[in-house]
């Protein structure tokens, strides 16, 4: 299991290694701390963008209350994303805080697209390390980048864009599941809107606000067709 | 003690922060697991906030004022697409991608 879990998750391991690198250098070449903060970070908060935000909140010597309100702003669309995998999670016991705090926008995107067979108990534990897997190439990215500090050799430049392309995989994998774009068009358009209405760091939240928005609205009008069986969902 | 027992608060406070981010929807909607508006937006939730994801993450990947006028995030993007849509193969697709996207970065053009 650990080698199909390792095959799937290979693009994150692209991706949050040098992600968790740059953190990794951020900290320790802007900040006074020891370098095993970073890591445990990694560990602890689990976050990319927040991580980052962190730094420079920790450069700042901001306050608590302060701390709290950014990084849950930052972090707000998260909120939308355990919506969808209610079901999923159900019953998976003790693995299922683990599955929650794990639950990053590149988890999310692969619990949700991976295709599943109806042991749901096999899946629950697939899920499950998926998640650690990602979480230690995380941790393991921030730890690298916070003991090289600048005296990173190897030009990874670019090499982020694993994670560009992992969405856009995705994106062509949901909708072959589907098989309908209208889900696809939707987001793509919100991004639009947000983009270009919003600063860049309100601009997911914005855009997953609106998709939510939007479906809302095309679950009343299709629901209004049937009005009986909403009633009887009161 | 003041500098890392202030570094302990603010880790254990952002990561509570955090927490609660993704632990939320679990707490207020568990019940409501079998609702069909719940079912409706598991369906089709996932699959517009990919293609949301992407196109941020597209767009923020491109550099819009150089020569390349956005090309140099948008012809790895097209890579990807057009060998996933041939070859269905992932890691392929992510490899094509970003190998031609840090060869373009690192020309430095």
């Amino acid at each position: 299991m650990n080698q199909s879990v390792f095959r799937l998750t290979l693009p994150i391991l692209f991706g949050y290694l040098p992600l968790g690198m740059a953190f990794g250098v951020l900290f320790t070449t802007q900040l006074d701390y020891a370098w095993w903060a970073a890591p445990l970070m990694g560990i602890v908060i689990y976050a990319g963008a927040g991580q980052i935000l962190a730094v420079s909140l920790l450069a700042v010597n901001a306050g608590l209350l302060e701390v709290f309100i950014a990084m849950f702003v930052l972090n707000a669309r998260h909120l939308f994303y355990g919506l969808s995998l209610l079901g999923q999670f159900k019953g998976a016991g003790w693995r299922k805080l683990y599955l929650i705090f794990g639950l990053t926008d590149e988890t999310y995107s692969l619990l949700t697209s991976r295709p599943r067979g109806t042991d749901r108990g096999h899946e629950q534990e697939v899920d499950f390390r998926i998640t650690g897997f990602n979480q230690c190439y995380w941790v393991l990215g921030c730890a690298i980048g916070a003991l090289l500090g600048n005296n990173v050799a190897f030009d990874s430049t670019g090499i982020e864009f694993a994670l560009v392309a992992l969405f856009i995989v995705l994106t062509l994998e949901q909708f072959k599941a589907l098989g309908e774009g209208f889900p696809i068009w939707l987001g793509a358009a919100a991004a639009g809107v947000a983009m270009l209405l919003l600063p860049p760091a309100h601009q997911l939240i914005g855009a997953i606000a609106l998709v939510t928005a939007v479906l809302l609205l095309e679950y009343r009008k299709s629901r209004g067709q049937t009005p009986r069986e909403e009633s009887s969902h009161g | 003690m003041g500098e890392s027992g202030y570094l302990a608060a603010f880790i254990a406070v952002a990561a509570v922060a955090t927490f609660a981010t993704r632990v939320i929807p679990f707490l207020f909607f568990e019940r409501h697991t079998e609702h069909p508006l719940v079912r409706h937006l598991g369906r089709y939730l996932p699959a517009a906030v990919m293609a949301l994801l992407a196109t941020v993450f597209l767009q923020r990947s491109a550099d819009w004022s150089g020569t390349w006028m956005g090309f140099d995030a948008l012809l790895p993007g097209a890579l990807v697409i057009i060998i996933h849509l041939w070859r269905r193969n992932a890691l392929l697709s992510i490899a094509a991608g970003t190998i031609s996207y840090m060869a373009i970065q690192q020309a430095g053009l």
